[in-house]
């Protein structure tokens, strides 16, 4: 290997050495064009970030645009560190997720660790303190290959983050399935609240103003993280480990009360978290915005290593550091800021009239670059789509019911599914109630945290079936979406805006990018019926290895405002003698249901069918009727149908149990996943006003005092258990699965 | 500059999980000949040469670098070897 | 009552205990940062949670050697009440106001949720305002937790009546299940789980407030003389 020093740019030319740094063969010849110049290695390194899949969305863009991403409620859509929602009384909702599958694979407790760091950045840099933290996390079958390692690794490092930065973890999800073997998944969504006048950009406006470093010292870690993120994973990613970084949540929490205090200052003029590509696209991007140029002496950056090169400095990913563009003159009142906290800011730049990215080093200009060539004009890729043939085969098998002989043994084993099975395990190792706000803790549809000094509460959930999606990428996008703003009503508030977690596999696999293609085109739809605009969001590709990929999963992280904390509704049953009620009706629907994998090890089939013009409206009269306070728990039906909701309602451990009567076949009345059903109970004095409101529930059964949950069919007694009992099976389950040898 | 390496472990008798996990592991891994685990903490210092680095070293340790509640420490002094 | 709210860098509770204060117990409070406060103009002092330092080290360690814990010591000489929950308590042990240390959860995962706490002693100036023997709700929230003393120190703590709250499932392996003891003074309290995420009915267990009131009362009645 040759030294950076010998990297001529006519030798980086001669040996093609730029197709190692990421760049394709067209892609070094625009650079060329761009520069009027060959590039040198500096600027190949840049290039090479700026325009990875990961920095500069170059295939994902194309589909992106077709998200719904304005409403009157939108304060900012894509394209700043996070979006914006106004939620009134002058007050904004923050919010985020992101994706860090690749570092996680490679080292899960830094890899889930730092993308827990890096989400919450990018919310505390548009000024919003952040409240609450979510994840949505993918694994292989616990037992198999090296999933139990990763889990447990992945859950520590969110925890080992997010507990020391002092903002709740108040929920998500976790689902088990063979596609994420060696590819686990880790999304991370972070929410904040801001008073509208705070919020602020990552712009470099005004020429002449200072470009100031804050935070953690630069180091050689994370170098090319950006691009390691956009290829593929193969069995020699255990030797790329140095590319992992490692997070340091002291420092975050002090940067954090630092910045929100600088916010305050009108000395500060724009501000941007180092993410992915680091100083790079921190710093390109925010002059890029703002229309202008920047110079930064390189001399100046803060570093942890010694005889550091300008490639290194530019690339490397080194965690907790923020870029900030300060007024001219002004400079002293940041350091000031940030002494306090014990931390560095220096001014290393300042923002120039022309549009040049210009760095120095050493008294020599190392790379000069026109600031739009790295934001703007990366290239754009219009992938070629295939329909998945196996997506056709599906879609033409006939309807199909399980045979299943034992219903009670049957939901027995589907409360022990590992996706279905309690997470207590998962989030009794988060703090999900710092900050003194959460309301409903992790466990139901949606976590709830209040907002102090008003009356109101904010929802938030994470959400994706992805068996659903790989058996149909459309329609098992619009029931992500669905499923999602079901669990922002269930609790009592109304869905408000998403962010979009976007994780595929191989893009350039037309098969790939059709799934890409159609679940984008499913969850517009959906969203654009739920009037849920997509306001931020994340694309993660290449999620596959040894020729594999992923299901297609792209998470739904759901925002929604409880207008009055006395909606707020629980999932649970919560009194003997309540009415039990299932909202909409059910049909034979065992695509990628839960009973399928339990009786035959995998999907095939139909996804279940969904009609979003049924879905809104049945949302909209349940929120109606939990407003009226008609409602005493809401809970939707998803993975194990009603079986599963009704033993999940009666495991709240006070001794309740659960009667019902329904008619139909047994196997589907029980455990199909017909899609847009809720189970609610309803105080026998509110029937009447219940029933004229929600002309398609059920009345079914009742609550009771017994620990029972007994469920009879035309009559026949077909479920008969004891609560405790169904209830150790489905806590115990994943602590089970962990203790069990690999 | 003198080196100085301080050694951090449980005290005997106090419970420690993390060994015990470490060496349940070894075990099921093979390694039966293990009889006890015990893990610590190793604290490197980088010191100007001065006469008493030993006791300094020492009066460190009480005052913050290990609990004596429940830890013990041990120190090692060497000459660093200069870069 | 006024109340001191110490931060250290890395404290993450010190607006929780702020708000108990100020808005359900409706007393005065300021936070103070570490650097920067005079405690002596104080009637209370507050050592909140979080991780001091990052908590590297032990935790509690590097901010029990910091400045503003010699006023803190100097302050509860002169029998100022003094408490220190979860972090805080750590901050206490290792700076020997209290005895004991800290060691990791026995099942070495950081644990978050509501357990049921026993009141052990209520005769201290914390605890008036609860019954003796009466359980309560607190949320734990920590990854070590696990209280430990010699055999020596526990029949002390015993025979002084030193221990104030236990755990009814011991869930970290505390010696004696031990969740809050005072100094022999009574007027130095550290508690692991937390009184004020237990403030408010709406976040799941009012039951916190009342040490809160306790204190209050307690420092009315020997202060202040004409109410």
């Amino acid at each position: 290997m040759l030294s950076t020093s010998e990297m001529t740019p006519e030798t980086i030319e001669q040996e093609k050495l730029y197709l190692e740094l990421g760049l394709s063969e067209a892609e070094y010849q625009h650079v060329k064009q761009i520069l009027k110049r060959r590039p040198n290695f500096t600027e190949t390194g840049i290039f090479s970030v700026m325009w990875s899949e990961h920095c500069s969305y170059k295939t994902s863009k194309p589909l992106l645009k077709k998200f719904p991403s304005t409403a009157p409620h939108v304060l900012q859509g894509p394209g700043e560190g996070a979006g914006v929602i106004d939620i009134g009384d002058g007050l904004a909702a923050v919010f985020k997720i992101e994706s860090h599958n690749h570092p996680s694979a490679v080292e899960p407790y830094q890899g889930a660790a730092t993308g827990v760091g890096g989400i919450i950045r990018d919310v505390f840099s548009m000024g919003a303190r952040p409240v609450a933290l979510m994840n949505s996390l993918r694994f292989g079958n616990p037992g198999t290959g090296n999933v139990n390692h990763l889990f447990q690794e992945v859950v520590r490092g969110i925890a080992g983050y997010g507990n020391c930065v002092g903002i709740p973890t108040v929920g998500g999800e976790v689902q088990f399935d063979a596609s994420y073997e060696d590819n686990p998944l880790v999304n991370a969504m972070c929410v904040g609240i801001i008073r509208h006048e705070d919020l602020q950009k990552g712009i470099a406006s005004g020429a002449g103003n200072t470009v100031m470093y804050a935070g953690a010292p630069t180091g050689r870690d994370g170098i090319h993280g950006a691009t390691f993120a956009s290829g593929d994973l193969t069995e020699d990613s255990d030797k790329d480990r140095p590319s992992v970084q490692v997070g340091d949540p002291f420092m975050e929490k002090l940067l954090i009360e630092a910045c929100l205090e600088a916010i305050q200052s009108d000395a500060l003029v724009g501000m941007q978290d180092m993410g992915a590509a680091g100083l790079t696209s921190s710093a390109s991007e925010m002059a890029s915005k703002a229309g202008t140029g920047m110079t930064m002496n390189l001399d100046l950056v803060p570093q942890r290593e010694a005889n550091m090169s300008a490639y290194e400095l530019m690339l490397s990913e080194s965690q907790e550091r923020m870029l900030l563009v300060v007024q001219n003159g002004r400079e002293q009142e940041m350091v000031d800021i940030f002494a306090k906290y014990g931390l560095e800011a220096a001014a290393v730049g300042e923002v120039t009239e022309d549009t040049s990215f210009r760095l120095l080093q050493h008294g020599s200009v190392v790379a000069d670059i026109p600031v739009d060539a790295l934001a703007e004009e990366a290239p754009v890729y219009h992938m070629p789509s295939k329909e998945a043939a196996y997506v056709r085969a599906f879609r033409q098998m006939d309807d199909f019911i399980p045979e299943v002989r034992d219903h009670g043994a049957t939901l027995k084993q589907l409360l022990q599914q590992p996706t279905i099975a309690s997470k207590e395990y998962v989030y009794d190792q988060y703090d999900s109630m710092v900050q003194t706000n959460t309301v409903v803790t992790p466990g139901s549809d949606a976590a709830v945290i209040r907002m102090k000094g008003t009356d109101k509460a904010l929802a938030i959930t994470t959400d994706c079936n992805s068996r659903y999606l790989y058996l149909d990428p459309e329609v098992g996008g619009k029931i992500a979406v669905a499923e999602a703003a079901r669990n922002i009503v269930c609790s009592g508030a109304k869905p408000l805006g998403l962010t979009d977690g976007l994780n595929y596999g191989n893009p350039t696999n037309p098969e790939v990018f059709w799934q890409m293609e159609k679940s984008v085109e499913g969850m517009s739809t959906a969203a654009n019926m739920l009037k849920t605009p997509v306001i931020s969001g994340n694309v993660s590709l290449y999620n596959q290895s040894n020729g594999k990929s992923i299901y297609p999963t792209p998470v739904v992280g759901m925002v929604g405002l409880a207008t009055s904390l006395h909606h707020i509704t629980p999932s649970f049953f919560q009194e003997s003698g309540d009415l039990v009620y299932v909202i909409g009706g059910t049909q034979p629907e065992f695509g990628g249901s839960a009973l399928q994998k339990l009786v035959s090890g995998h999907y095939e089939g139909k996804a279940p069918s969904i009609d979003l013009q049924v879905e809104a409206d049945r949302q909209h009269k349940l929120l109606q009727a939990i407003q009226t306070g008609l409602i005493q728990s809401a809970h939707d039906l998803s993975e194990g149908g009603l079986a599963v909701a009704m033993a999940e309602s009666v495991f709240a451990g006070n001794k309740l149990g659960a009667e019902a009567d329904v008619a139909g076949d047994a196997t589907v009345a029980l455990f199909s996943e017909t899609q847009s059903r809720f189970l609610v109970t309803v105080k026998p004095e509110h029937r009447k006003a219940f029933e004229t409101m929600l002309t398609d529930a059920v009345h079914i059964g009742h609550v009771t005092d017994n620990n029972k949950l007994i469920v009879r069919i035309n009559g026949t007694t077909t479920i008969d258990e004891d609560v405790s009992t169904l209830h150790q099976l489905w806590k115990g389950a994943i602590p089970c699965m962990l203790n069990r040898k690999a | 500059m003198k080196k100085v390496t301080v050694h951090v472990t449980l005290k005997e008798g106090i419970l420690d999980p993390q060994g015990q996990t470490i060496e349940t592991s070894l075990h099921s891994l093979g390694f039966t000949e293990v009889e006890e685990v015990r893990t610590g903490k190793t604290i490197e210092l980088l010191l100007n040469d001065q006469d008493n680095v030993e006791a300094r070293v020492q009066a460190m340790c009480t005052k913050l670098l290990a609990n004596p509640v429940i830890e013990d420490y041990q120190l090692h002094v060497e000459e660093a070897l200069q870069s | 009552m006024k109340f001191a709210v110490v931060v250290f860098p890395g404290s993450n509770c010190d607006r929780d205990m702020y708000h108990a204060v100020r808005e359900v117990l409706q007393e005065e409070a300021d936070l103070v940062w570490h650097e920067s406060g005079n405690l002596q103009d104080y009637d209370a002092i507050l050592l909140p949670g979080g991780f001091s330092y990052g908590d590297y080290l032990r935790s509690g360690a590097v901010a029990a050697v910091s400045d503003i814990m010699d006023q803190v010591k100097r302050q509860a000489a002169q029998g100022k009440p003094v408490l220190g929950v979860c972090n805080g308590f750590q901050v206490l042990l290792e700076s020997g106001l209290l005895p004991g240390a800290m060691l990791p959860n026995e099942k070495l995962a950081f644990m978050c949720h509501q357990e049921t706490l026993k009141v052990a002693n209520n005769r201290t100036m914390f605890t008036t305002e609860y019954n003796q023997g009466e359980t309560v709700q607190f949320p734990i929230a920590h990854g070590e937790g696990n209280y430990y003393c010699d055999d020596k120190t526990k029949a002390k703590l015993e025979a002084n009546d030193q221990i104030v709250f236990t755990y009814q499932n011991n869930p970290n392996g505390s010696t004696g299940a031990i969740a809050g003891i005072v100094n022999e003074q009574g007027n130095v309290l550290g508690m692991m789980p937390h009184p004020e995420r237990a403030s408010e009915a709406i976040i799941g267990s009012a039951d916190g407030i009342r040490l809160f009131q306790s204190l209050v009362k307690n420092w009315r009645e020997a202060h202040v003389v004409n109410v």
